[in-house]
């Protein structure tokens, strides 16, 4: 079985979409998507995990026994975790004041451990580093667009804080508005704003299937 | 259903692992450390200076620091942190770091800066749980209000006027927020209190400045 890496993308980002579709790693996408910057931070942060714990799942797919592969999918993941919260701590230090605990929590993203498990035990490195890449950019796009969103209705301001992964002095971003609605950023706001990202995707793909014959996915709890 | 390998080999694999996971993060860490460390301290250093407005002074402030442990007379229960500010061996000014614990939502960090006349010379809200929105115009980044105490001392307005306006003092409020002003103003007062009367016991200890020179 072999699809394009296009078909892939289409995947990742759209059909199967880790946030949208398989509702997997939702603690972090609540939580840190009050901005912008700090949905992207997650999100790249997330990406890196997802792309290298993928790799060394697969690498290690031969040797590794069935009865003990969680405890090394937990292993794998847990390290590169540590890893990334290190680089992040010596390179982007306000990114990682501003993300906190979700840095380290990303260890308890099923959405890594799914992947793993559904993907890179079964296939060979290369395609489970794209199907890293996909899945992990599928989850940063959904993150960083509910952040523009809160932050753009719930604070009037977009890109605050951009200089804490580019560097610089502390900017306030583009300002739209001196207030915004508040509720946005508060975690009721996470839920609404997830929920109406989840109802726009259904809208598309419902119209998309009455113009042709393909069938969507919707979202729904995952429970195998 | 029993395994067709012999046991031992599971743990052999998951030693492996574990040491190829061990030396990774090992690895990592010697990379970042020096750097992590660096940034550390330049942040500390950095997150002090707006407390310290106006003031002249020539030795890094974190390495004057000293702990009071519980119980003091300093807002908080937990240890408080005093960094002593000194241009060259003279005192000039104190930061203390303490929590108001009677905030709306648990403690509110504050740092505030004294001058040796008693002057705040600034004051920032180091870590709060306020209502976003409301109380947390405490917090520079929201609102300016923390600055209406910069230049002020127990002398200037009297001790009783140590209060919002609402409460019969001399300091602005928050609009929708009456919890969160008190406690902050409340901890000022009770710091400004303290530096006053234990001067001489916070420059007791001599600062680091033979260490601060080597280490250059």
């Amino acid at each position: 079985m072999s699809i394009g890496i296009l078909e892939r993308f289409k995947i990742g980002l759209w059909r199967d979409n880790p946030g949208l579709v398989q509702l997997l790693g939702l603690c972090p996408l609540l939580a840190v998507t009050a901005t912008f910057v700090n949905g992207l931070g997650l999100g790249i942060a997330t990406l890196a995990v997802l792309m290298a714990s993928n790799a060394l799942v697969s690498a290690t797919r031969r040797w590794i026994q069935p009865e003990i592969r969680v405890p090394i999918y937990v292993l794998i993941i847990a390290s590169l975790v540590t890893c990334i919260e290190l680089v992040f701590k010596a390179w982007f230090p306000d990114l990682d004041r501003s993300l906190g605990i979700f840095i380290p929590l990303i260890v308890t993203n099923c959405a890594i451990v799914a992947r793993a498990e559904i993907f890179a035990s079964r296939n060979p490195v290369g395609t489970s580093i794209i199907d890293g890449l996909v899945m992990g950019s599928g989850f940063a796009l959904l993150l960083l667009t509910i952040g523009a969103f809160r932050e753009l209705l719930g604070q009037g301001t977009l890109f605050s804080r951009i200089d804490m992964l580019f560097g610089g002095e502390p900017v306030r971003g583009l300002v739209l508005a001196e207030n915004g609605w508040l509720l946005l950023v508060l975690p009721p706001g996470a839920f609404f704003s997830l929920a109406l990202a989840i109802a726009a995707k259904n809208l598309i793909d419902m119209r998309r299937k009455e113009s042709s014959a393909a069938t969507p996915r919707r979202a729904r709890i995952l429970n195998r | 259903m029993m395994p067709d390998r012999p046991f031992w080999r599971s743990g052999v694999t998951l030693a492996i692992v574990a040491a190829f996971c061990t030396s990774l993060v090992a690895l990592t860490w010697q990379l970042t450390a020096d750097r992590i460390e660096e940034n550390r301290k330049e942040w500390l250093e950095r997150s002090l200076q707006p407390a310290l407005a106006g003031l002249f002074f020539d030795s890094p402030v974190t390495e004057s620091m000293i702990t009071v442990p519980p119980p003091h007379e300093l807002p908080g229960s937990d240890a408080a942190i005093i960094y002593r500010v000194y241009a060259g061996e003279t005192p000039v000014a104190a930061l203390f770091v303490v929590s108001a614990r009677d905030g709306y939502a648990g403690p509110i960090r504050l740092l505030i800066g004294i001058a040796l006349d008693g002057e705040v010379t600034g004051i920032r809200v180091l870590e709060h749980k306020e209502t976003p929105g409301l109380g947390d115009k405490i917090d520079t980044s929201k609102s300016d209000w923390v600055l209406q105490f910069d230049g002020h001392s127990l002398r200037n307005p009297e001790p009783a006027k140590w209060a919002i306006k609402g409460d019969g003092g001399q300091f602005d409020q928050l609009t929708g927020a009456s919890v969160t002003p008190r406690a902050v103003i409340r901890a000022i007062k009770q710091t400004l209190t303290y530096f006053d009367a234990n001067q001489v016991a916070v420059f007791a200890e001599p600062p680091k400045l033979d260490e601060a020179q080597e280490s250059d």
